[in-house]
């Protein structure tokens, strides 16, 4: 193990900032991290090991304990139960024989659920040592078992089982054409960096992650900084559940993207750039780092970028299972080998991001709008959209309709010309933006996406009437307080508190008193959180609260007040101690259960 | 002229550099905290300092004071929110404090005093944690730990050690210390170092001390927090 550590720790030039690429590589070798590979690498590294500890801790996909060789992850994501989650989940089980969240005794094979994996159109979906797994059934999952049991290495495995598709149903005007490669760079070069610059404000762009910050503004702030070692980041820790449309970009348009990153280098001065790829995307590493091959033997990347003496280049850095690392400053503290929590605000990363210096930190699908911009010019894309929304926007529909996949609108477009173009109907609700954007129902179909009044990352969610709103909210919930990172009191406690209380409440074990509570506390974690994690934590319950209260009231019971926790359950203990199981040993736990 | 900011309507002069949470102390105006300490770098985590500043809610231990800002603190809807997020401190861990040596020193039970927190409000918790009395001299108990993250970084930033360190995530974020076994006693922490007295709450404690102050002595048994914070913290913000 010594040499093996050693030798990981050589290939990235024992920098701590490396430090989640070196625990992937532990794990995926060893299947967990021991601990005599932190007391080595914190001594290579030298950090403590209480730092990478408490890495180890935060990454779902790091683990002290030892996994199976066989890594198996199911993917959590309400798209994956409506397409039948728990019957295959079922089925895995008893298949495999083991029980979610265990290592079978022969070592060889572990069972967990995760977060979304961002395959909601071809779900239900999972991942086997990182690899995505698509379209899970009996059949796909008798032969997995006998894969594992065979113990054959993945890449025996017959490649059907993680074919994933693009499955793109609307193109517009991003979608359509492939740009050139080198074109936006040429433009960039041939027009001039400022005139570039303003071609991008002009074109009205606006960040795609869901925020919408302007990317103009963005890139010249940061070119405006005084420290002039810079960064340009692209965000592709795509982890939203619903949201997919960066896996097809990088899959399909990786040039572009790419592109697009390096205009932005090229406008705020910045020598290199990273590609923050979630882990969950891990099937499109090599191939990203193919392209960026090729694109250095271009002369597209590296020193002396087209003659043009500028030099930059572009790392992939892989997540590790951390929905938080979606926001940007949790971003660049996982790029900096550490735990993903959200800094403190101000400074913003444009003046003090990736190591102190001033970063540009943009959605995958910003980059791929800002390189056709670079070409075709602002009008080009101003001309489509409305007034505050300029452009297309790039949606990933999943759940019930005829067909789920990417679509390109442009911005305005109303709900119900969406629901039409993907053969949705008899539609109950949209979960719009994914579990932190909202939930509309079906009286609002006339709604437009735009920033004005329906903003969206691109998660876009349909509940057919034979679904239960409440299982959605509950799974959305559960999520939430999953992914919370832990830093502030009313996030970290806040989160699991709604979770306890959704479950009183769909349970059936709410009280008239327990919707207000829920209200008061839904309240108190958006408005007190420290990040968008937690500030919009509770919106599926809020929006869902809003338009569908009888949903919520009709789950009480007309009683005044009920325990939140079980009585009886709680006298277990006592009972065994005391080897009494009779009916005078139970308690009821209300009054109503007497009768 | 000196910049200055509006707190709930009173006029207060500020530095460059400073937060509001220094410029109120500096002017005699106490903001609930419990994971700020002038000394070491803001957290801004426990969120009990949060102010209104124009409209907006921010951490007042980490937000830089601009001239012109209007913020509130003391309003009716701030304070009772600051009890609620007392309130979650409280249910999250295991909070008992007729049965803690701290009680009367504590600065989360004189916050919810304070705070005028007459119950926990939120469900119990109940969560397992471990007491780790291993150390000669300085034992952790877990279960009253708010991972305020003071003694990380008073480990740090004035013991020039490393000997704590908060990992895991969510609801399950936890103290570590910096030893091979996990264990205190392993650590090169000494009882001497201000990382084993800077504990808000009582979850790190100073063995065979316990009770030499009787209760009824004690830091808060004859003065609320907010006299106390100005007293002690701002004079040593100032050193």
């Amino acid at each position: 193990m010594r040499q093996f550590i050693q030798g990981i720790a050589e290939n990235s030039h024992y920098q701590a900032t490396h430090l989640l690429h070196i625990l992937r590589q532990i794990q995926s070798h060893y299947h967990y991290i021991p601990e005599a590979a932190i007391e080595q690498l914190s001594g290579l590294l030298n950090i403590p090991r209480t730092q990478i500890i408490s890495v180890v801790e935060f990454y779902s996909f790091f683990h002290l304990a030892p996994r199976g060789q066989y890594e198996l992850l199911i993917s959590d994501s309400i798209t994956d139960h409506m397409l039948g989650k728990k019957d295959m989940l079922d089925y895995l089980t008893k298949t495999l024989g083991v029980a979610v969240g265990e290592l079978r005794d022969d070592g060889l094979v572990s069972l967990d659920n995760t977060s979304c994996t961002g395959m909601c159109d071809q779900g239900p979906a999972g991942l086997v040592n990182g690899y995505a797994l698509t379209r899970l059934d009996r059949s796909s999952i008798d032969k997995i078992a006998e894969l594992i049991n065979q113990q054959k290495p993945l890449n025996e495995w017959p490649i059907e089982l993680f074919q994933v598709d693009d499955n793109i149903y609307k193109s517009g005007l991003l979608l359509n054409q492939q740009i050139e490669q080198g074109a936006a760079l040429r433009s960039t070069f041939k027009r001039g960096i400022k005139e570039t610059l303003k071609e991008i404000d002009n074109s009205g762009l606006r960040g795609r992650g869901g925020a919408g910050f302007k990317t103009a503004i963005k890139w010249q702030f940061c070119s405006e900084e005084q420290q002039t070692e810079r960064y340009v980041v692209c965000n592709a820790d795509e982890g939203e559940p619903g949201t997919f449309k960066d896996r097809v970009l990088l899959n399909s348009y990786a040039d572009q993207v790419l592109e697009g990153m390096a205009v932005c280098a090229t406008i705020i001065g910045a020598k290199q750039g990273f590609l923050y790829l979630r882990g969950e995307y891990l099937h499109l590493h090599d191939k990203l780092q193919s392209v960026l091959d090729r694109r250095r033997q271009n002369g597209l990347l590296g020193s002396n970028i087209l003659g043009s003496g500028l030099d930059f280049d572009i790392e992939i850095c892989l997540g590790a299972g951390a929905y938080i690392c979606g926001e940007e400053s949790a971003l660049i503290e996982s790029l900096e080998g550490k735990a993903g929590i959200p800094r403190n605000r101000p400074p913003y990363p444009v003046t003090q991001g990736y190591l102190g210096k001033p970063t540009v930190v943009n959605n995958v699908e910003t980059f791929l709008a800002a390189a056709s911009i670079a070409i075709n010019g602002g009008d080009w894309f101003a001309n489509i959209g409305t007034e505050k929304s300029k452009g297309t926007k790039i949606l990933s529909i999943s759940g019930d309709c005829a067909r789920p996949g990417t679509y390109e609108y442009p911005f305005g477009v109303t709900v119900q010309t969406i629901l039409n173009g993907c053969g949705a109907v008899d539609v109950q609700g949209i979960q719009v933006g994914g579990p932190s954007g909202v939930f509309i129902s079906n009286q609002e179909f006339d709604r437009k996406l735009a920033f004005e009044d329906l903003a969206t990352g691109g998660s876009f969610i349909i509940f057919n009437s034979s679904r239960n709103i409440l299982d959605a909210v509950h799974n959305f919930t559960h999520f939430f307080a999953h992914e919370s990172c832990g830093f502030c009191t009313p996030c970290r406690v806040g989160t699991s508190l709604l979770k306890k209380q959704i479950d009183k409440i769909v349970e059936g074990h709410g009280s008239a008193g327990d919707v207000v509570a829920l209200e008061e506390l839904c309240q108190l974690v958006k408005s007190y959180s420290h990040c968008g994690l937690g500030q919009t934590a509770a919106n599926p319950i809020l929006t869902t609260l809003e338009r569908y209260p009888d949903l919520y009231q009709s789950r009480l019971k007309e009683i005044s007040f009920e325990p939140g926790f079980d009585l009886d359950g709680a006298l277990e203990t006592a009972r065994r101690m005391a080897n009494r199981y009779d009916t005078g040993a139970h308690l009821s736990q209300t009054e109503s259960e007497h009768e | 002229m000196s910049k200055t900011i509006t707190l709930d309507g009173k006029i207060i002069p500020f530095e460059d550099g400073q937060t509001i949470m220094d410029a109120a102390m500096a002017a005699g105006v106490y903001i609930p905290h419990l994971c700020h300490q002038p000394e070491f770098t803001p957290h801004g985590s426990c969120k009990l300092c949060t102010v209104k500043v124009n409209g907006r809610n921010c951490s007042a231990c980490t937000f830089p004071a601009m001239d012109g800002q209007d913020v509130l603190s003391e309003t009716e809807e701030l304070i009772n929110d600051r009890k609620k997020i007392t309130q979650m401190l409280f249910v999250e861990g295991n909070h008992l404090c007729p049965g803690c040596e701290k009680t009367g020193n504590c600065q989360l039970q004189a916050v919810a005093y304070h705070l005028n927190m007459l119950d926990n409000h939120f469900p119990l918790f109940y969560p397992n944690r471990e007491v780790d009395a291993s150390h000669a001299d300085v034992m952790i108990d877990q279960s009253r730990c708010i991972l305020c993250t003071l003694c990380v970084r008073a480990s740090q930033q004035k013991d020039g050690k490393d000997v704590f360190a908060v990992s895991g995530r969510g609801i399950n974020k936890h103290l570590i210390v910096n030893a091979q076994s996990g264990l205190l006693k392993d650590t090169d922490l000494e009882a001497t170092d201000h990382a084993a007295h800077i504990c808000p709450t009582g979850a790190i404690l100073i063995k065979r001390t316990g009770y030499r102050v009787p209760i009824g002595e004690r830091i808060y048994d004859h003065k609320e927090i907010d006299q106390v914070s100005l007293e002690t913290e701002h004079v040593k913000h100032g050193e």
